[in-house]
């Protein structure tokens, strides 16, 4: 029986039935940023605290990785198998654009300003058949 | 005190299937050094950069031992304005006389691969494919066509013009001019940027020699000088490559804010300049830093670029060798090919390349990970 893990902890609320992208904001300038980090960005504060950026944003811009990473790329594709996957910066409620990977993959797909929800999706299958899950985002209609 | 420019050298761009990055480097510095009439023994002080072609100081292996302090700088792409910026400061602080400057670099073929711990971030970033720096620049360029009413055809154009440029300079890597057709009908590598609108990670190798202004005419009777050198990093809020998220808030990009200091430096403004080389990763990159460095309004480019302000003969010459899109990008080797490429302009060394009318003022600009700008301005 495979398990669904999150690939990197801290990332999303992991296992939820509603997960969340989880960031970090500044108590000094209220500044977010994602992943979550100790310092912040912007003002140089040590203050900072984990919080729930969202489960839906605006796309911001986009665009179509269209051939196979080389390494550190690590999925379960082969060049033979691999799908050109859409990456694009989504505007979260938490105030702060998140770099994300898109599940649509054609430029008639994707457009700024889209509505965009978060989904957990299994990238890959570690050596011990458990799924690494990742967080991506998919079209929920115009904003 | 002023810097002057007395010697440039090249070792030429694109693939030197024999030589070593660190003999390309060397290549280029004998060039530089004989162009100045001096040798390797006059050289008081080096700095230089590659990153894959070895560590700079053990040129001397290749040079000879002769003592001199000799710096390594490692800045990514703008690690040549980089170097160049820290044999300015050297001589300014008047410590030093003469020294050289080099860069130089031999890349695997294909795209760059950067590790995720070598940029502060975590293995699921590169894991999951989001840490390529041909995503960054169609992804920037993308909302930047959205915002300042861009299209593609202003991409082809640069392109276009990049590989007829190319093809005027011996040096080049790409040496064969490209139609618009050809490029418009290149594959899609990321949307909106096409094959033939990246540059390719290449070797070769340049240098210069600099040396305090009071005594060039000692050296040599056409010095350039060397009127501003500065180098700056990313402010909160500007869009940068390899950035897991953004802020909401817009800041100038670092090209915006190294420009400015230059041009400070300089006494000039954007204006006073008749030929520049500016970061051509890829063709949005070039359209998006002609606005940052001040030489247009941001969507002014479009119109510019069709009306053929940008090349060799418009009142913008704009990467008069083809840039970084015909001569490939050796990392270490790329900013000081820009200030060599400046410098040929300036003596009207530039053959059937040369900008008309006895360019006076030059202007270098080159971009990097993880957003990083250096800014150079030459004068007769
Ligand atoms: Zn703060």
């Amino acid at each position: 029986m495979s398990n669904q893990i999150a690939l990197h902890e801290g990332l999303f609320t992991w296992p939820s039935s509603k997960p969340q992208l989880l960031g970090s904001r500044c108590t000094q300038c209220a500044e977010a940023a994602f992943p979550a980090q100790p310092d912040c960005r912007s003002c140089g504060s040590r203050d900072t605290t984990i919080v729930e950026l969202g489960d839906h944003g605006i796309l911001w811009t986009w665009t179509i990785q269209t051939f196979m990473p080389k390494q550190p790329y690590h999925s379960d594709e082969t060049p033979e198998t691999f799908r050109p996957y859409g990456v694009g910066y989504v505007e979260m409620p938490g105030g702060v654009r998140v770099e994300a990977r898109l599940q649509a993959n054609s430029p008639d797909q994707l457009e700024i300003g889209m509505l965009m929800k978060l989904d957990i999706i299994p990238f890959r299958t570690d050596e011990n058949g458990d799924q690494k899950m990742t967080f991506s985002f998919s079209s929920a209609g115009k904003a | 005190m002023d810097v002057a420019i007395i010697g440039i050298g090249l070792h030429r761009f694109g693939r030197s299937p024999d030589m070593s990055g660190m003999q390309q480097g060397a290549s280029a510095v004998r060039a530089a050094l004989a162009d100045a009439d001096l040798s390797w023994a006059d050289m008081q002080f080096a700095y230089g950069g590659s990153q894959d072609g070895g560590n700079a100081d053990s040129l001397v292996n290749e040079l000879g031992l002769t003592g001199l302090q000799f710096t390594n700088i490692w800045n990514g792409c703008a690690t040549g304005g980089s170097s160049l910026h820290a044999a300015y400061s050297a001589i300014k602080s008047g410590e030093y006389d003469v020294g050289v400057v080099v860069g130089f670099d031999k890349h695997p073929r294909g795209a760059f691969n950067p590790q995720p711990k070598e940029w502060g971030l975590d293995d699921w970033y590169g894991e999951t494919g989001l840490m390529l720096t041909t995503q960054f620049f169609a992804l920037k360029t993308q909302r930047y066509m959205h915002d300042h009413g861009i299209t593609e055809d202003a991409l082809i154009r640069v392109s276009e013009k990049a590989f007829t440029n190319g093809s005027l300079t011996p040096t080049a890597w790409r040496q064969q001019a490209l139609s618009y057709e050809e490029i418009a009908n290149s594959m899609m590598v990321s949307d909106p940027l096409r094959k033939y609108m990246f540059c390719s990670p290449a070797e070769g190798g340049a240098a210069l020699i600099v040396c305090n202004a009071d005594k060039a005419h000692q050296y040599c009777s056409n010095p350039l000088f060397l009127k501003a050198a500065a180098v700056r990093t990313r402010h909160y809020g500007s869009f940068e490559v390899f950035a897991p998220s953004q802020a909401m808030q817009v800041a100038d990009a670092p090209t915006v804010t190294a420009s400015k200091a230059a041009f400070e430096q300089a006494g000039i403004g954007p204006e006073d300049v008749d030929v520049m080389q500016l970061q051509d990763t890829d063709s949005g990159t070039e359209i998006m830093h002609m606005a940052e460095n001040g030489f247009c309004e941001h969507g002014e480019q479009e119109k510019l670029l069709r009306e053929g302000a940008t090349g060799i003969n418009g009142r913008l010459p704009i990467n008069t060798d083809g840039g970084c899109l015909a001569n490939g990008e050796p990392v270490g080797a790329s900013g000081l090919r820009q200030v060599y490429e400046v410098c040929v302009q300036l003596r009207g060394e530039g053959g059937a390349r040369q900008v008309p009318n006895e360019p006076k003022v030059g202007y270098t600009h080159v971009y990097g990970a993880p957003g990083i700008s250096g800014v150079n301005i030459i004068t007769k």
